[in-house]
């Protein structure tokens, strides 16, 4: 077998977005040695597509705002079955995550009288995100970037991780190779962290990189840990339509939050058409009200296009699936009409959407300051993921720890804009803690020489096989139109049977498919092994979604499409069996306690 | 559906590269990564390039497009010549690891070089500070960098005359200065070490890395040329000279 590079740490952190990043400060800031393995370039995770900003009750431009808002927003905005602690936990320590930001050096937007700008975005009651423009998540992955390269963590680009190593059913480390030479390396750990990200890879539209490809989750679930709420998938409602490659680059929330509106081939605004009864009483009657919102008038109520993204989402599909759709399959997002309302229209848009202005421009020859935009849904985040402590973001398996969108738990059934940026940074500030306690305190791991010889075995198979037994980007792209078409945005249970049979012979496909050439920098060998986690996830999402026989957030079933409160007060997870089969249960979710309770009976009005 | 030819560089470190062309479908809005994925999807599965985000976010794709400095998600095939070859080469100023992608480690490590933000104590009591939009605004123009290195990638200093061996250290990183020295809250002295070990001199403002960036951001006018006044008035001002001694 090929000589092995290896490396000891006290914690190591695979993946390098917010929640990597942040977890690695923190851990390093305890006086543990950090490793820090990430897919990319240091600074490229998708953390830096994310544009409207962090949501945290700092109050800066509404005093009513609090933790006690932004929890019960959360929890409405996940349907009441996210971990009540985490949500919790999010909304009391976000505004000093926030805060901290600004000590590293990240440069927020301003009031008026100097405090970080926060900004309108779906389902928060008050201005809440801090932001730079629309480029908060470069801004945030940036500061936590310069900040760590002088900590002394030990960084490892390009590098993806094959599997998890385990001591006596503990993590203990990692088998990676570097995308550079193809070579093995062995990281020994007493604490691992995850951070990885989502799964956006595993539909055809989606707004994810390449990354996306559910590493995390399929990692942690091939060592034993449970997965939950898999059935809820983010899908954006405005990611770009037009032209085809580019479809489902985001579009960010922050145009409704500054007064975009959705209109049909009609010129009809919809949303006004379907507002559901929980947030009738915090929607605006009109198009004056909701404009006079977006303008921070304090005594106006949101506009319907800041409804919670899944049913924004639904609402757009069900207009384009009436034919009212625009020319290229979505609808219309129209920031331009601003013009009738204020001065200067077009340079305020230029300077409040700079990268949205820059990318309609640059990619689709159209200035969103004169026209209106064509949008559509786009698969952009996972709620479910791996089962956390929400206090130590540990694992069902012990020292596996994870944060971010790979951890499960905060967004319930459908998550906030602006809820995961600080997700990152408040979480993944806690896993970093936890693991490096724990480090300090466990023993240096043994690791299990033949079970690397076998996983380094299999994972170079696919040269054995050669190309000429299944090219692996082709398996990927009909991973997507299966995920795609049977288990997208409308669900059905015939659908979803019919993905199970697909996803079987998927997996023989990708059991058998292979490459020519050697590993150096061989993104085809690294499609081959990332397919095994893409499978894993989806398997895990249809399977959760055939469970889940009503429709509630990110989870819509045609077959079923009430929510039903016999599906209220339970989790499913996920997990795997001896065998290696995939099994299902619920998990009852614990009864809040009667603080939390009341907060948000006090929030319904 | 019309087809277009790509004279993509195959290679790797050890010198025997050549550009290999491959003739591939185009359709309307593609853009040249479209292309290069289409190549090894089809043709080429072991090509090998980098890319994240492919909007023009995260600075991965970097390429060299008919000679041109450009990110390759941001290239739209209507912009070029497609009755020719279209040429897609790797970074030339980096040394190459595989066909598109280059080895830019360096970059990475002279960030820390650069001494890291300072701020000043905090002006409420609640640990937060205040500063005016109009204070940061041309610090913000700075942090738009995407870290693409094309700036890098074009700067003669590097690419002709090679000073990145012996401390310069690059356009990027002099916006990075930059934002740190303009930076309202910040408090660390930068100036010495731009002048003594960064090559600041070096820069005679050809505004190459200017014209090359994808985020548009000044960086000649902006960052560079305000870095070389602020090191002429600490350093080589007769009348503050003067003053700082007679103060000390």
């Amino acid at each position: 077998m090929a000589a092995l590079k290896t490396y000891s740490y006290d914690v190591l952190v695979i993946g390098a977005g917010g929640a990597g990043l942040r977890a690695a400060i923190e851990a390093a800031g305890q006086g543990v040695s950090v490793g820090l393995i990430c897919k990319s370039l240091l600074g490229k995770a998708h953390t830096v597509m994310a544009e409207g900003g962090m949501a945290a009750a700092m109050g800066n431009v509404d005093d009513r705002d609090n933790w006690q808002v932004h929890f019960a927003d959360t929890m409405r905005g996940g349907q009441y079955v996210n971990n009540w602690r985490m949500a919790e936990l999010h909304a009391k320590e976000a505004p000093d995550r926030v805060r901290e930001l600004e000590a590293w050096g990240a440069v927020f937007d301003r009031t008026p009288d100097g405090k970080i700008l926060q900004r309108n975005f779906g389902g928060h009651r008050y201005p809440r995100l801090a932001h730079v423009g629309d480029r908060t998540g470069l801004e945030l992955i940036r500061t936590l970037q310069d900040h760590t390269v002088y900590l002394g963590v030990t960084v490892h680009m390009e590098h993806t991780v094959i599997d998890l190593l385990m001591d006596d059913g503990r993590a203990a480390g990692a088998l990676a190779y570097d995308r550079e030479r193809g070579r093995f390396h062995v990281f020994s750990a007493k604490a691992v962290i995850l951070a990885t990200g989502g799964v956006g890879r595993a539909y055809r539209v989606t707004s994810n990189s390449w990354e996306g490809t559910g590493d995390g989750h399929g990692l942690a679930y091939r060592v034993g840990a449970e997965l939950i709420d898999m059935e809820f998938v983010q899908f954006h409602p405005t990611g770009m339509v037009w032209p085809p490659s580019v479809k489902g680059i985001l579009v960010t929330e922050g145009v409704r939050g500054e007064g975009g509106v959705l209109k049909n081939s009609e010129g009809t605004r919809f949303m006004f058409g379907d507002i559901p009864d929980n947030y009738k009483p915090q929607t605006a009657a009109d198009a004056e009200e909701g404009w006079r919102y977006t303008q921070g008038d304090k005594s106006a109520r949101r506009p319907p296009e800041l409804l919670t993204r899944d049913h924004v989402a639904r609402c757009i599909m069900r207009e384009v699936k009436a034919g009212r759709g625009s020319p290229h399959g979505g609808v219309f997002l129209d920031i331009a009409w601003i013009k009738e309302k204020i001065a200067k229209a077009p340079e305020h848009i230029k300077r409040k959407l700079p990268s949205m202005y820059h990318q309609f421009k640059e990619l689709a020859d159209l200035d969103i300051t004169q026209e209106p935009m064509e949008v559509g849904p786009t698969t952009h985040y996972i709620m479910g993921g791996i089962r956390v402590n929400a206090d130590t973001q540990e694992s069902t398996v012990s020292g596996l720890f994870a944060a971010g969108e790979c951890a499960a738990g905060i967004n319930g059934a459908n998550r906030l804009g602006g809820n995961s940026l600080s997700d990152l940074i408040v979480f993944g500030k806690r896993a970093g803690e936890y693991a490096a306690a724990q480090a300090r305190v466990q023993r240096a791991p043994t690791l299990n020489d033949a079970a690397i010889d076998a996983a380094m075995k299999k994972s170079l198979e696919p040269f054995d096989r050669g190309h000429a037994s299944g090219n692996p980007y082709k398996i990927q792209s009909d991973l997507q139109d299966t995920m795609q078409d049977l288990v997208g945005i409308v669900r059905l249970e015939t659908e979803m049977q019919k993905a199970l049979s697909r996803l079987a012979d998927l997996n023989a496909r990708a059991e058998a498919s292979g490459v020519d050439g050697h590993r150096e920098y061989h993104a085809g060998w690294h499609t081959c092994l990332d397919l095994r986690n893409l499978l894993a996830v989806s398997e895990a999402i249809t399977r959760s979604a055939l469970e889940r026989k009503e429709s509630r957030g990110g989870h819509f079933r045609d077959d079923y499409p009430d929510k039903d409160p016999a599906f209220s007060d339970f989790n499913i997870a996920v997990s795997q069996d001896s065998s290696g089969a995939m099994q299902v249960s619920r998990i009852s979710i614990p009864e809040m306690p009667s603080e939390l309770k009341q907060i948000i009976v006090d929030q319904q009005q | 559906m019309a087809q277009a030819i790509f004279r993509i560089w195959r290679g790797g470190s050890d010198g025997t590269g050549a550009f290999v062309d491959y003739t591939t479908e185009v359709s309307e809005g593609m853009v040249v990564l479209d292309a290069v994925h289409k190549v090894q999807a089809d043709q080429a599965p072991d090509m090998a390039c980098r890319w994240n985000c492919k909007a023009g976010k995260c600075g991965s794709c970097s390429a060299e497009i008919n000679g041109n400095p450009k990110l390759m998600c941001m290239t739209r095939l209507n912009t070029l010549d497609l009755t020719a070859p279209v040429t897609v080469e790797p970074m030339r100023a980096f040394p190459l690891i595989k066909d598109l992608v280059t080895d830019v480690s360096w970059n990475f490590r002279v960030k820390p070089g650069v001494k890291k933000f300072k701020p000043r104590k905090p002006d409420a009591a609640d640990g937060t500070w205040r500063m005016a939009q109009r204070d940061i605004d041309r610090v913000q123009e700075f942090r738009k960098c995407i870290e693409c290195f094309l700036c890098q990638d074009v700067c003669h200093v590097v690419r002709e005359h090679k000073k990145h061996d012996e401390g310069f250290i690059g356009p990027r990183y002099f916006v990075y200065a930059a934002a740190l020295e303009m930076h309202p809250l910040d408090t660390e002295e930068r100036l010495r070490d731009l002048k003594d070990t960064q090559g600041l001199g070096y820069c005679n403002i050809t505004k190459c890395c200017t014209n090359v960036c994808p985020e548009h951001i000044q960086i000649t006018d902006n960052a560079i040329i305000p870095l070389k006044e602020r090191v002429v008035d600490r350093f080589y001002d007769p009348v503050t000279r003067l003053l700082r001694v007679l103060r000390s």
